[in-house]
């Protein structure tokens, strides 16, 4: 077992993934999970649409690599994938699209590894975002780091406290990236947030993990020295919407900012 | 969708079915979360929108193909309840007026839209209950699996870490906060020689042992009550079989989650071997290998351990013992029998001591030292040590020799606060050698004031010879007389020492010192030396007074072979001649160690030297001697003339050494020698001296020693006077 994942199963506690798919309208769920979802949208209605603004988002940056040429995904806290997942969205568009999916639940990674029997180009990886090392030698079996790879963290970043260092944890998987590589990043921010959001982040204490809402400095940060696509970092409904008319009033009400960026060839010298 | 919207071309209207698709789509997205884009949504729902219309004109009319879009919608994550209510709600207000063209529908077109949405919401609901079904069937397999991969991950784990317990070398048992042992596994049983089953259940106080470190009970308790997470001692157990088990014993303590005190896992090794080699090292590093007793290592320890603790009004006592004459045994009798008399002695003195329980140690060689720890008093010491002589001095039988061996031992005896353990040892070698100075088989007891004189005595010792090279000496010198006329015929140097500290010493405080260390010859010399330069200066200034130097030469320096070539260099040097010079011998002197007189009197005879026997009477004078060697002059000794006092109570002694006086001055005349009286302090002394026909006299009352020129003044006055 590796060191730092869990070492029992605590089906008395809710889950972060089973919270999630919940408010996607999945039933991979639990009792305990329900009754913290119907609270935290007590608290804040918004975040039951924060999340699947969160799901459109991804799903739209992922089409979009693939139309840039991308074929191969590493999702880091894919969570269940229940709805409008990585692999369906790319095998859709290309059926030889390689799909890595990696989460720090163990029923979540249960529940992939079945749902994905019999898919030879996707695999599961239960590992923990703040070991990169080990996520990408994981990787690695199904995924070519020679060529480019679309890098997923879709709300996850945000579960890693900075004494835990995330900006090295992203500096990491971006140096094992070839040129050509592409990182979506969809991370909650108190910028421009009422209180309520603030305080919906302390219930979110109640699963195992705990948000650490960051600006967009601290967010595009994260992108290093990546080239972000237009339209840069910005509230998620704003990044490429499918029409203006799926553009809500007030986009900044979900709290979360989404960006994508490119790593371009260094100039030759 | 194309070909759906061309076949369906003249039973649905086209425009109005986009037209009512699209609101559909918006209305689901609006409602919940949609995995497709606008455009897929709406392209989804348009198929739905025709499958709906030509299922109200088919006939004969059926409900399924909207059972079938209500499974469909959910199938395609359209399942949240609003989704349906917001589908069936224009199914019934909407469908009819948009969806199909005007005029092109049943006239039960009523009743048929109502079992559309009957159906749409059957298909609707037993999707969703198959789609919850088997999404709740599967997050619950996905989750026991999860959890089995975590138990199976466990037990994995606790296989290996099982295997380690069971077949681990060290020994392990682990108990619980109340003491009573859970497990151990087969080394810990081993080691104490009991069953696993045995162990179960009973109590880690079962193991206790009174001589587990100190404190090692209390800190055991600290760790029960979550204040320590590890103990490490050395810790010996009591074996089933009742006999000693060494361990090196390591306890830790396992918590709560909650950080409550849960377990303790005791880790021991089996040292026993090791600390017995230890042990052994201990001894031998502690011990005499010979005798077997304690080394003075040992000694030292115990005596420093005793010093740091005592409270400071403790007695203690050393008898510092060493056997008398033992290197002669060892020489004559070899180093094999020495030793096992060293063995003999050894043995006798333990036992003398055993049921005091003092401590008695071989401090190398013969020597050996018996510590009288928390006595009364000396008279405890002195009785340690009559015993220890005692039972040296009874015959000791060594191969086929009986030997009669005895020891000298110094003893100090005082309370603790008043000393440390290097001055009571100092002080008990010290007494040693005042004990074998006295004699064999005695002891002495330490006298801290003679110590201090033997102290300053070794240091005026040590002064010496600096002082010579530094010219801290000076002579004095003392008429001698002449009875009949008065005249000073001669004189006596003195050696004084002008001491930067302590002032001009007389000679009875250095010339022993300086006798003892050797330095006597060189100081011997520069005295002769100096008073030839002195009685030279003497004779060129007054040469009619043919003053005559009387030199001391001491035993060391009359010996020594080079003595003639030293007297006849300061004379030559000096210029004086040999007649103006005396030499003053006592009577062991003349005679040397070998018996007999010494081969270079006459050699210094021949040179022309006067000779004087100096404290004539005191020692033991062989006659026939005296005849027959180049002496001049014999130097009555002291008591003799202080006996001639004149009148008083002790006439009838007086009477009695004058008539020794008087036979010694007839026998010196009767050899032919000179009588010199010394100690001469008043005139009824001289003159009775005088009558007895004494030659010459010296003392007080003819004047006390006095620097050279206070003599060249007296020789002046002389002079004067008789010109």
């Amino acid at each position: 077992m590796p060191d730092g994942l869990p070492t029992e199963i605590d089906l008395t506690r809710p889950s972060a993934a089973r919270v999630y798919d919940y408010f996607l309208g999945g039933a991979h769920n639990f009792e305990i999970d329900r009754q913290l979802a119907e609270q935290i949208a007590r608290m804040t209605p918004n975040l039951a649409a924060t999340m699947r603004a969160g799901r459109e988002f991804l799903r739209r940056a992922v089409r979009a690599l693939l139309d840039a040429g991308v074929d191969q995904f590493l999702d880091i806290g894919s969570g269940i994938p229940t709805v409008g997942n990585v692999h369906e969205v790319a095998q859709g568009a290309n059926p030889k699209a390689r799909v890595v999916y990696v989460d720090i639940d163990p029923v979540a990674v249960a529940h992939s590894r079945e749902l994905l029997a019999g898919n030879d180009l996707t695999t599961v990886v239960h590992a923990d975002l703040r070991e990169p090392e080990r996520i990408l030698d994981e990787a690695r079996g199904l995924l070519d780091f020679g060529r480019p790879v679309g890098i997923l963290l879709a709300g996850v970043v945000h579960f890693v406290p900075d004494a835990d260092r995330p900006g090295e944890i992203l500096a990491t998987l971006r140096a094992a990236a070839a040129p050509g590589s592409y990182l979506v990043i969809s991370h909650s921010t108190f910028e421009d947030q009422p209180q309520e959001m603030l305080d919906a982040q302390r219930l979110s204490a109640r699963t195992d993990t705990e948000i650490s809402l960051r600006s967009r400095a601290e967010i595009t940060g994260f992108f290093g020295d990546w080239t972000l696509l237009e339209p840069g970092l910005v509230h998620m409904p704003l990044w490429r919407p499918d029409s203006p008319s799926d553009v809500d009033e007030h986009p900044e009400r979900f709290g979360a900012f989404g960006g994508v960026a490119r790593y371009d060839q260094p100039a030759a010298g | 969708m194309a070909a759906v919207a061309d076949s369906a071309g003249d039973e649905v209207s086209r425009a109005g079915a986009q037209g009512y698709a699209a609101e559909w789509a918006r209305a689901v997205r609006r409602l919940g979360f949609v995995p497709l884009s606008a455009a897929e949504t709406e392209r989804l729902l348009l198929v739905h929108t025709v499958r709906l219309a030509q299922a109200l004109r088919a006939e004969p009319f059926s409900g399924q193909p909207a059972e079938d879009v209500g499974r469909a919608l959910v199938e395609a994550h359209l399942a949240e309840p609003r989704m349906l209510e917001w589908s069936v709600r224009a199914l019934g207000e909407e469908f009819l007026d948009r969806a199909v063209p005007a005029g092109a529908y049943p006239g039960n077109a009523r009743q048929r839209i109502v079992a559309l949405q009957a159906g749409l919401s059957a298909g609707f609901a037993r999707a969703l209950r198959d789609r919850t079904f088997s999404q709740q069937e599967r997050i619950a397999r996905s989750a026991w699996q999860a959890r089995d991969e975590v138990e199976q991950a466990l037990r994995d784990s606790e296989a290996r870490f099982r295997a380690v317990f069971t077949g681990a070398a060290i020994g392990i048992g682990i108990a619980g906060i109340d003491g009573q042992i859970i497990d151990v596994n087969q080394s810990f049983a081993d080691m104490l020689g009991y069953s696993i089953e045995e162990l179960h259940g009973t109590d880690v106080a079962g193991l206790f042992h009174v001589e587990d470190a100190a404190g090692m009970w209390e800190l055991y308790q600290e760790m029960v009550e979550g204040k320590q997470d590890l103990v490490r001692v050395e810790k010996r157990y009591h074996r089933k079989d009742g006999s000693m088990l060494w361990t090196d014993l390591a306890v830790s303590l396992i918590r709560h989650d909650d950080g409550r005190p849960r377990f303790t896992v005791a880790m021991i090794e089996d040292i026993t071997e090791r600390y017995a080699l230890q042990q052994r090292l201990r001894f031998q590093a502690l011990h005499d290998p010979l005798t077997g007793l304690p080394n003075r290592t040992l000694f030292f320890e115990t005596l420093g351990r005793i010093f740091e603790t005592a409270a400071p009004g403790r007695r203690l006592g050393i008898c510092f013992l060493d056997l008398d004459g033992f290197k002669a045994i060892n020489d004559s009798l070899g180093h094999d029998l020495g030793d096992r008399l060293l063995v003999m002695i050894a043995r006798r003195l333990a036992d003398c001591v055993a049921d005091q329980g003092h401590l008695v140690a071989r401090m190398g060689g013969d020597e050996f030292v018996i510590l009288v720890d928390g006595g009364e008093g000396l008279d405890d010491a002195v009785a340690v040590a009559e015993a220890a002589l005692a039972a040296v001095s009874a015959p000791v039988h060594v191969g086929d020799q009986q030997l009669a061996v005895s020891a000298s031992v110094g003893i100090v005896d005082g309370p603790v606060g008043g000393t440390s353990a290097s001055e009571l040892m100092k002080a008990a070698d010290t007494t040693l050698y005042w004990a074998k100075a006295e004699g064999r088989g005695r002891w002495a007891v330490y006298d801290p004031e003679r110590s201090a004189r033997d102290i300053a005595r070794s240091s005026l010792a040590a002064g010496l010879p600096a002082a010579l090279d530094r010219g801290e000496f000076v002579l004095r010198y003392q008429p001698i007389v002449s009875l009949l006329e008065g005249r000073m015929l001669a004189v006596e140097a003195l050696v004084r020492w002008q001491h930067p500290e302590l002032g001009l010493l007389g000679p009875d405080r250095f010339i022993g010192l300086a006798e003892e260390t050797g330095l006597i010859v060189r100081l011997g010399e520069w005295v002769l030396r100096q008073a030839c330069r002195d009685a030279e200066e003497w004779r060129r200034r007054f040469p009619e007074a043919r003053l005559v130097v009387s030199v001391n030469l001491a035993a060391r320096q009359a010996e020594d072979p080079a003595i003639v070539a030293t007297v006849s260099d300061a004379l030559s040097t000096s210029g004086l001649p040999a007649e103006l010079l005396q030499l003053e011998l006592t009577e062991s002197a003349v005679m040397g160690t070998a018996g007999e007189p010494l081969r270079s009197l006459h050699q210094l005879g021949a040179l022309g030297v006067r000779l004087a026997i100096d404290d004539f009477g005191t020692g033991y004078s062989n006659l026939a001697y005296l005849r027959r060697l180049p002496i001049h002059c014999l130097k009555l000794a002291g008591p003799f003339v202080e006996g001639i006092r004149g009148d008083g109570p002790e006439a009838a002694a007086d009477h009695r050494d004058e008539r020794i006086v008087d036979a010694l001055v007839r026998l010196a005349h009767a050899l032919e020698l000179w009588v010199t009286a010394e100690a001469v302090e008043t005139g009824v002394q001289a003159e009775r001296l005088r009558a007895l026909r004494c030659d010459t006299g010296q003392g007080r009352f003819f004047g006390s020693p006095m620097p050279a020129d206070r003599i060249a003044a007296r020789l002046a006055r002389a002079q004067g006077g008789s010109e």
